[in-house]
């Protein structure tokens, strides 16, 4: 074992490359204390004031809100296409399985601007016959989502399901189960974990779109990164990095937390 | 009769996404597909303009290029960190996976406000070079094609790293202590042995990243600061600057076309599942 552990030289370029990983993640953190109105490295005095913001400006606290439900109706709907598919290949293997994968996974290797496009062109039209899902609408932008993070959960659910053996289902179907147990009672309490994870995943993805978002919205549905975008293109608005310093820390905390329990599973036996 | 319900469960499981993304992305895209043959005109207009308008030229030489020297930046240094993730010791596999995961998990828009954060006027490098004394006017990081490569090289090195270290994970641990028994230094071992049985991890890895960067937008926008567009801005321009619809869709036909043709020749060396780790 020794013999592969990674050397002076690999570890000292690692180190270099996990520092330039995190970096830019650290730099907002004295950006988002600046007194100035301007993005900028706080001189002498620290100031709240761009926190002060988020809270003053109602702009924030809305598109939070509109971002939290667009996440949660786009991975709901996403997460519930792919478990079922997910289910349809294990469970029938069905001629062409690797065709029908592939067919899915299309919006994740087209590239994202040619998907922004098209669903700008499904918005648009969408528009033109009725006024609730649309160009522009809180359901327009939930089902472009939907569309933009199906691949992810497929892919998700799919690696669940191959970790599955098979024998528990063949044994629950020489006992008469019918197709809906297998798939309630068997196969879904085995691939819980997967769902979840692809669920969450969903969510996060949706939450931080804005590739798609940008094509599909001007006015009324700005979600939280629509908004951050508006903040950055021209004059770069600090407020942005009280947001981006508060998403970070949520993000590493859930992380470090599960990375840590993770650990603890896998090496107590040693 | 039997057969006959297994089939129709069979569609009432798989039928609902592939109805979805059919009529929501499919047919969609065939209407981008008509546009670009038909406005403002129709015929081939749009696509006789994408081979002979020199700034659109410029553009596609540009990102290529961009791409290119991402891959590269992208697949050493993902490598690196890779290795230790996946062969270093307990301590260092958490922290490896931790500068991994975190920035991965965080939006592409923090990330790229992080480097303008870093890399501008007012930003941190150059204002702790002024105070310093070492320069006196701010180095131009941001706002042009440098800064452009090192913010999309920064996002896409956790979608290198996980086939790569899903490649690493595979390799037997026997053939490593075969070329040690014989003699071989740990160096040897590494670049002889080691690195030749990654290579179907770095051939994924490479064209992941090359083909997500092809259609980066994002990072390009914000950290090019309009001065070095790359396509997909391009498009993005064409629709909501100077309304040009029928260009912005060829030039998405033609990324499919470009896309589609680089997947299909690389198709063996592509597994789903390595996508996410």
């Amino acid at each position: 074992m020794s013999s592969s552990r990674p050397g002076p030289v690999i570890l000292i370029v690692a180190t270099a490359v996990a520092l330039f990983l995190l970096m830019p993640l650290i730099a907002v953190i004295p950006v988002s204390f600046t007194p100035a109105r301007f993005l900028s490295m706080p001189s002498g005095t620290l100031s709240l004031r761009h926190y002060q913001a988020l809270i003053d400006n109602p702009a924030w606290g809305q598109s939070i809100l509109l971002s939290l439900r667009i996440g949660i109706l786009s991975s709901a709907i996403a997460t519930a296409l792919a478990t079922m598919f997910g289910l349809g290949i294990w469970m029938f293997q069905p001629r062409f399985s690797a065709l029908l994968i592939g067919f899915v996974l299309l919006p994740l290797v087209v590239p994202p601007v040619v998907s922004a496009m098209t669903l700008y062109f499904l918005m648009t039209t969408l528009s033109s016959f009725n006024s609730w899902i649309g160009y522009d609408t809180w359901l327009g932008v939930a089902l472009a989502h939907a569309v933009m993070i199906t691949p992810f959960a497929v892919v998700l659910i799919l690696v669940a399901l191959y970790q599955v053996d098979r024998r528990i289902d063949l044994a629950a179907r020489g006992l008469g189960a019918n197709l809906a147990t297998r798939a309630f009672r068997i196969i879904i309490p085995n691939i819980k974990f997967g769902i979840a994870t692809a669920a969450l995943l969903s969510f996060v993805l949706s939450w931080e779109e804005i590739g798609v978002t940008l094509f599909i919205t001007s006015v009324n549905a700005i979600t939280l990164p629509r908004l951050m975008w508006m903040g950055l293109r021209d004059n770069i608005d600090p407020a942005i990095a009280a947001i981006s310093v508060l998403l970070i820390v949520i993000t590493a905390v859930i992380l470090a937390f599960r990375i840590f329990i993770d650990r603890r599973r896998t090496t107590d036996p040693l | 009769m039997i057969g006959k319900s297994i089939t129709s469960r069979k569609i009432l499981l798989l039928a609902p996404l592939l109805l979805f993304l059919g009529l929501a992305y499919v047919v969609p895209f065939l209407g981008v597909v008509r546009w670009s043959f038909t406005m403002p005109e129709v015929g081939l207009g749009q696509y006789r303009a994408l081979m002979t308008d020199p700034l659109v030229q410029s553009v596609f030489i540009r990102t290529l290029r961009i791409c290119l020297i991402v891959t590269a930046a992208v697949l050493v240094t993902a490598y690196a960190i890779a290795y230790v993730w996946v062969r270093g010791s307990s301590v260092q596999r958490m922290l490896a996976e931790f500068c991994i995961l975190v920035p991965f998990w965080i939006s592409v828009l923090t990330r790229a406000f992080g480097w303008l954060a870093m890399l501008s006027n007012r930003g941190l490098i150059n204002t702790w070079l002024q105070s310093a004394g070492i320069i006196s006017e701010p180095l131009a990081l941001a706002r042009n094609e440098l800064g452009v490569i090192i913010g999309m090289t920064h996002f896409l090195i956790p979608f290198a790293v996980f086939p790569i270290a899903s490649a690493m994970r595979s390799i037997d641990e026997r053939v490593l202590l075969a070329a040690r028994g014989m003699g071989a230094s740990r160096t040897r071992i590494f670049w002889t042995v080691f690195v030749p049985l990654t290579y179907g991890g770095l051939i994924g890895a490479g064209l992941i990243v090359f083909v997500f960067a092809l259609g980066f937008f994002v990072t390009p926008a914000i950290l090019g600061g309009g001065r070095s567009v790359m396509v997909a801005e391009l498009v993005y321009l064409r629709i909501f600057q100077s309304p040009d619809w029928g260009l912005g869709a060829a030039i998405s036909v033609v990324l499919v076309l470009f896309i589609g043709a680089l997947l299909a020749l690389m198709r063996r060396f592509i597994k789903p599942a390595h996508l996410i780790g």
